[in-house]
This record gives structure tokens, sequence and C-alpha cells, in this order.
């Protein structure tokens, strides 16, 4: 009796975390999407796949699912180094996306670590605020 | 009645392969000094490829992983640049059977990189940053792997447009491309409204093609002329011998969109600009970064970065194309024919590896193909025309990561065949003409 109520609570419990999740990513995508369009689809492509030696996919890298203050400070600053990104390195350069407010970078964050197959935890305009401060 | 006949010839051909076979399982430690057979037969689907009436394509290799540029020596054997050295060396030389399929490959040369070409007993190939050479024996085989000669050194490599194609005329002068290290030569390369640097700093060093003594160790800058400037980066080039000449295919500029969005909306830079087929002189001047080629008006459009607007032309010192493309196809490969197998149409006409693009998005991605334009007496004599298509795998693939082959080099076979490489999937295509 005790377990069955117990599982019960457990499986409604799992129930209402799957919900909650999905309606912060579900609150967080259309802006995402418009973002990530006008912004980053022209080099990362309309799957996040990329262009092989050139731009490199976000499907399951190091930096979208990864350490959140990293991925925040990579967007923030962009690079004209040749970065080793997991074994591979890309010829072209990424573009600061400073311009983007700590909303809407949120979002686009959110969004990229959401979807093409990606499964990673929401980013905050309040983490994005906390991270900007210490990018010079 | 049809089926029967098409039965009987498909025995035919069976029979025919077995023969060929077994002679060249036979025949393995013969080969090397026999040229090879004048009869390879395409495979029974031309290797995937949608080519013209008449025209066959077999796979001789599907395993060169990055096959960059490639040649063919006059015994048959393939020598494929490598854009990495992963798989056990740079340059990979390809021997292949009577019936055109890979018999043997090794590897060599420890850099990566685009440029192979064969000139006067000598194989050159590049790094991103200097070319080597190499002293071909009788049997037009690399004598000495380990010890090539180096040509060339200190070449800038800034990571975009680093690859450091190569070609050589009959004058012992040997031309490498220099791409710049830019979009269009912003202040901030590809940001939203940044403007252009005035002069365009990058013209010193890159964005042209420098000349060089092909057998000259240890050139540099200093010891080299620009040849031609205002390229922004050049991936295909040949010399044209009815011309006597250097043609070279430019990979255009792109984002009008994402950094004009003012001018241009998302169709226009997907088509703009072209991407231009030019004849360079020396002192030639092409007009990157201040202007692009727009071939819908027909005219040199003054750069957004140093204030045009779509409309305002300029450029007046800068040379015309010879050929305009759709924007964006990425032509990695340029190669005139001068060989006899394929129909008189073909010579002397221009082949045109296009890579593929990806910066035509969120429009559809073009390219992935191999074009032709035909040539007389060293100018363009008709519209080009698509030769070789379907690398990519279907409409579905039409992609840059998607793409199952993306063609980059073209070479001329001593039968005529013509070979394309793909750096997508290692696949070295050879094209033959079957007739009728
Ligand atoms: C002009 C092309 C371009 C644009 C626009 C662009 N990027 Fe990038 N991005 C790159 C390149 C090139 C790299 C890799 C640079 C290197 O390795 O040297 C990169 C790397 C990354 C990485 C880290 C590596 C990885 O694959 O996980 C992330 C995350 C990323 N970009 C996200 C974005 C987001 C989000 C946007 C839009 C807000 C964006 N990028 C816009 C070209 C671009």
């Amino acid at each position: 009796m005790n377990k069955k109520l117990l599982l019960a609570a457990a499986g409604m419990f799992t129930v209402a975390g799957l919900f909650a999740q999905k309606t912060t990513a579900k609150k967080a995508a259309p802006k995402g999407k418009e973002i990530y369009t006008q912004y980053c689809l022209s080099c990362h492509q309309p799957d996040g796949d990329g262009v092989p030696n050139l731009n490199p996919p976000l499907i399951n890298t190091s930096y979208v699912l990864g350490d959140k203050t990293k991925l925040i400070t990579w967007v923030l600053k962009g690079t004209t180094e040749k970065v080793e990104i997991d074994g591979q390195t890309y010829s072209n350069n990424m573009p600061p996306q400073n311009f983007l407010t700590d909303e809407q970078l949120a979002s686009v964050l959110t969004y990229i670590r959401s979807n093409f197959g990606n499964k990673a935890s929401a980013i905050s305009a309040a983490d994005v605020k906390a991270v900007r401060a210490t990018v010079k | 009645m049809m089926k029967n006949i098409k039965m009987k010839s498909n025995w035919l051909f069976i029979a025919l392969l077995a023969i060929t076979t077994t002679y060249a399982r036979a025949g393995k430690d013969s080969t090397a000094t026999s040229a090879p057979a004048a009869e390879v037969k395409a495979d029974a689907n031309n290797a995937g490829l949608k080519l013209p009436a008449g025209f066959g394509a077999l796979k001789v290799a599907d395993s060169v992983n990055g096959a960059r540029h490639i040649v063919v020596t006059e015994k048959g054997d393939i020598y494929v640049k490598t854009s990495g050295t992963k798989n056990g060396g740079g340059i990979f030389v390809l021997h292949v059977g009577d019936n055109g399929k890979l018999q043997s490959k090794e590897g060599f040369g420890n850099y990566g990189g685009t440029g192979i070409a064969i000139k006067n007993g000598y194989l050159y190939a590049s790094s991103n940053t200097e070319v080597f050479r190499y002293k071909l024996d009788a049997d037009g085989k690399v004598a000495d792997p380990e010890n090539p000669e180096k040509i060339i050194t200190g070449l800038l490599d800034r990571h975009q447009h680093e690859s450091k194609s190569i070609a050589l005329d009959n004058d012992g002068n040997i031309y490498v491309n220099i791409g710049a290290y830019s979009n269009s030569c912003q202040e901030k390369d590809r940001t939203n409204g940044s403007m252009g640097m005035k002069p365009c700093p990058i013209l010193d060093s890159a964005a042209g093609i420098w000349q060089f003594k092909a057998d000259k160790p240890n050139q540099t800058y200093g010891d080299g002329a620009r040849y031609a400037t205002g390229l922004r980066n050049v991936v295909g080039l040949d010399w044209n011998t009815t011309t006597n000449s250097l043609f070279v295919m430019q990979h255009g500029r792109d984002g009008l969109h994402d950094l004009f969005g003012q001018y241009f909306d998302a169709k226009q830079s997907a088509e703009l600009p072209a991407e231009c087929m030019y004849q360079v002189k020396k002192g030639d001047n092409a007009g990157w970064p201040y202007i692009y080629y727009d071939q819908i008006q027909q005219k040199k459009i003054l750069a957004p970065e140093y204030g045009g607007d779509g409309k305002k032309t300029g450029g007046e010192d800068a040379i015309d194309p010879v050929v305009a493309f759709p924007g964006h196809l990425a032509p990695n490969g340029l190669l005139f024919y001068t060989g006899n197998m394929f129909p008189a149409k073909y010579k002397n006409g221009a082949f045109i590896a296009f890579h593929g693009s990806w910066n035509r998005a969120p429009e559809p991605q073009k390219g992935y193909l191999v074009a032709f334009v035909p040539f007389k007496d060293g100018k363009p004599s008709g519209k080009w025309e698509i030769f070789a298509d379907d690398f990519a795998g279907g409409p579905e693939f039409i992609s840059p990561a998607k793409a199952k082959h993306r063609p980059c080099g073209l070479a001329q076979g001593p039968d005529g065949s013509l070979y394309i490489s793909d750096d997508k999937g290692g696949s070295i295509y050879r094209i033959v003409y079957k007739g009728k």
C-alpha cells in the first residue's frame, strides 16, 4: 500500500517535472528561434548541423551542452582565432554577439540547448547578465 | 525482342568485365609500365551522377578523405592532395587497374593543403603556407617522397580562405592564390553594419594571385610579384594554353543581408554577388573588397561597406568577369579541357567544380555539381550548363553538412577522361565518353 502510494507520487512528480520542463522550453522557443534565424542560422544552418571545416555544428557539442558560463562567454566574445572544438577546427570567424540583450541571448541559448537533438537546461537572462559583467 | 537484346548485351558486359578483371589480376606486376587500357567501363548507375547522354562515370576510389585537388600522370596514376594528414599522409598516389578501379594507395607528405600540379617532370603540392616540389621518375612516380624541394615559404595563413591553390605556365612561373582573411574587409569581420577599411590593408599580402619562379627554392613575398589583386579568394584556377593566360574562379563575398539588411533582402543575398570567372593578366585588379559583380544588373556594384546601396556602381578600373555564375556556389576547381575523348563541343572549354553553397541560407542551397562553359578562340562561346550533377545524393541532401559528396578538384587523364575529387565523401570519379 505504502509502496504503491510512493510509486504513484513519484510518477506524478516526474510528470510534473516533465511538464514544467516542457513549458519553460516552449516559452523560450518562439523568441529563441526568431533570434537564431536572424543572427545564427546563416552560419550554423537551419538544422544546426553547420558547415564542415568552416562553421561548427551546434549538435551535442561540449560548448552547447556544457558549462553555461563557458557557452555565454563564447557567444558574447566570438572569435577570430582557430579554436579546436571537439577535435575539429573551423576556418570562419564568429563575430561577437554582444549586441544582443541579456533576454535575447538567454532565449537563443535556451533554444539551441533544447533543439537540434540537444537536451540541456535553460539559460536565464540573469545568467547572461552575470557573465557579461565579467567579460571585457 | 528488346528485352532479349538487352539481356544479351548485359551478358556481354559481364563477360567482358570478367575478362578485364582476370587480366588485371594476372598482369598486376606488369601494369606499372603499361599505359592504362583505353576501355574502362562506367559503373552501372554512373556512380550516382547525372550526366549528359553518351557520358558515363565510375568511382575510381571512395576512401581518400579530404580529397582536394588532383592530377593524373601520363601513366594514369592519380595524385591527390588531401586537406589533412590523419590517414597517413597529405598526398596520396592512387594506382588503378585496367578497369579503372583503385588497386593500391600510398600516402606521403606530412602537410595538409589543397594545391597540386605536374609540370616539366615535377609534382608540385602546397600546404596552407608553402609550396613543395618532387622530381618524377620516368614512370611519372615521385622518386623521393621524403625529400621535396621547398619552392615557396612564409605565405599568410590567417584561417579564413587559407588554401593555396597553384597553377603553372609554360615560361617557368608558378601562380599561387593567397586568399583574403576576411569576408569584405570590414573593420570588424562579419559584423552587422561595420564599414570597410580604407584602403583595405589585406591587399598588400593577400586577396590576390602571386607569381613565383617554378624552380627557385625558398622564395617568399619579396621574391615573387603580386600578379593580380582584388580577388577575395580563388580555389579553382588554370593556365589556358589557347590564350596563354591565367583564368581564375573567385569565391565572392557573402552576407549582404546579414550585414546590410537595409539594402538587401535574404533572397538578394542568396543570389548576389556572382561567382566570377576572370581572365587575369599581370597587374589586373578584380575589385574586391570595394565592389562586387551583380550578374542580374550585369554591373560592378559598390560594396555596402564602401557606401554602396546595391545600385551605385563602382570599380571603373576593375576588370569584368568572363563568366558570371549564381552566388555562393563555391567554385573549387577549374580545368580547360584539351583532351580528345569528349565530343568536339568540349574541346578547350572550361569545367568548373562547384563545391556547393552554405551562404544562401535561409534560401535553399545550390551547387554540388560540375558545370561546363564552351569556349572558342579563348572566349566563352555559349551559356554555362550543368555537366555532372547529383553529387549531394538527392534534393534532401543539398546542404553542406548533409551532402554525401562535394566536388572539389578536376584533372584530365592521358586518354581524355575527366577526373573529379570529392572532399566530403573521399570519392574520386572518372568521367568517360561512351559515344552516341
Ligand atoms: C559568421 C558566422 C557565424 C555566426 C553568424 C554565428 N556563429 Fe557561432 N561559430 C562560428 C564559427 C566559425 C565558430 C567556430 C570558431 C572556431 O572554432 O574558431 C562558432 C562557434 C560557435 C559555438 C561554439 C562551438 C560549438 O559548435 O558548439 C557556439 C555555441 C556558437 N557558435 C553559437 C552561435 C550562436 C548562438 C550564434 C547566434 C547568436 C552564432 N553562433 C552566430 C560562426 C558563426
